[in-house]
């Protein structure tokens, strides 16, 4: 059951994956990135991440892509990428080729090596992925980094407050 | 019968390459933001794999603050885009071209 959930997600990613490179609209772009977001959210709820499901659910394909439409919608893209341009023939070409032999050379070194020792997942330990590990977790060993999120995040928005600003003329 | 590891970082590493794909070859300053979303959500798939199979929570903890980063920099990265969008009524990066020689 686990296999067939699991291929089916990520055929799901995979193809949308794709469709989200090869779309001449950046609105379709900005959807089809929703569905890998929530095949991706699937497959981590196969790996016991219950905590980071939600949170991508939420975070990703509810706040940063929605903040993508907006802008989408904001500017009012009316006209359609090229998608091959002429003149970019031969760097589409490169990049396509180079990438597919980092893809094989991935597959075959992810496929045979020493971490095929780990191929089945160990007996979890005692509320792994839950809310509850995670939280006693980022208060306990990771409290600093927890603190400093809060001061990226304010730099975040006053850096996005500061740029989008209208000029007053 | 799992689903063995090398079948999640197979994904994993086919999504970071459609996403590299599609940073070096689409031209709208949007996709090419969110190509750089793609492979950022294939990474976090890494780490999640690894966290279950290394029966450690370290990895989703680590999860949890790129997500954070991931969403101060796509905030960051729109307001830049829309500035961009505003003076020079483009989105095309290759018109952005003052820096090249």
């Amino acid at each position: 059951m686990e296999i067939v959930l699991f291929a089916g997600f990520a055929l799901v990613a995979s193809v949308a994956a794709v469709l989200v490179v090869t779309r001449r609209h950046a609105v379709y772009s900005a959807l089809y990135l929703v569905i890998t977001m929530a095949a991706l959210a699937g497959i981590y709820i196969l790996l016991e991440g219950y905590f980071i499901w939600i949170i991508q659910i939420i975070v990703y394909a509810g706040a940063i892509m929605v903040l993508f439409l907006f802008v989408i919608m904001l500017l009012d893209i009316r006209q359609e990428d090229v998608l091959w341009a002429r003149r970019d023939r031969g760097q589409i070409l490169l990049a396509a080729l180079l990438s597919l032999v980092l893809l094989v050379e991935m597959v075959l070194a992810l496929g045979r090596s020493a971490l095929s020792g780990a191929q089945t997942a160990p007996a979890s330990i005692q509320g792994f992925g839950t809310t509850q590990t995670v939280g006693r977790l980022l208060f306990t060993d990771y409290l600093f980094p927890f603190e400093i999120t809060s001061v990226i995040l304010l730099i975040a928005m006053v850096g996005a407050m500061v740029l989008a600003k209208r000029q007053v003329k | 019968m799992q689903v063995p590891l090398s079948a999640y970082l197979i994904l994993s590493a086919f999504l970071f390459l459609v996403g590299v794909v599609g940073v070096a070859t689409r031209r709208n300053a949007l996709i090419i933001f969110m190509c750089i979303e793609l492979m950022l959500n294939a990474v976090n798939l890494t780490f999640v794999a690894f966290a279950r199979f290394l029966n450690s929570m370290n990895g989703q903890i680590v999860v949890f603050f790129v997500m954070v980063v991931a969403a101060a920099e796509v905030a960051v990265g729109l307001a830049i885009i829309i500035a961009i969008y505003r003076n020079r009524e483009t989105m095309d990066v290759a018109e952005l071209n003052l820096l090249k020689w």
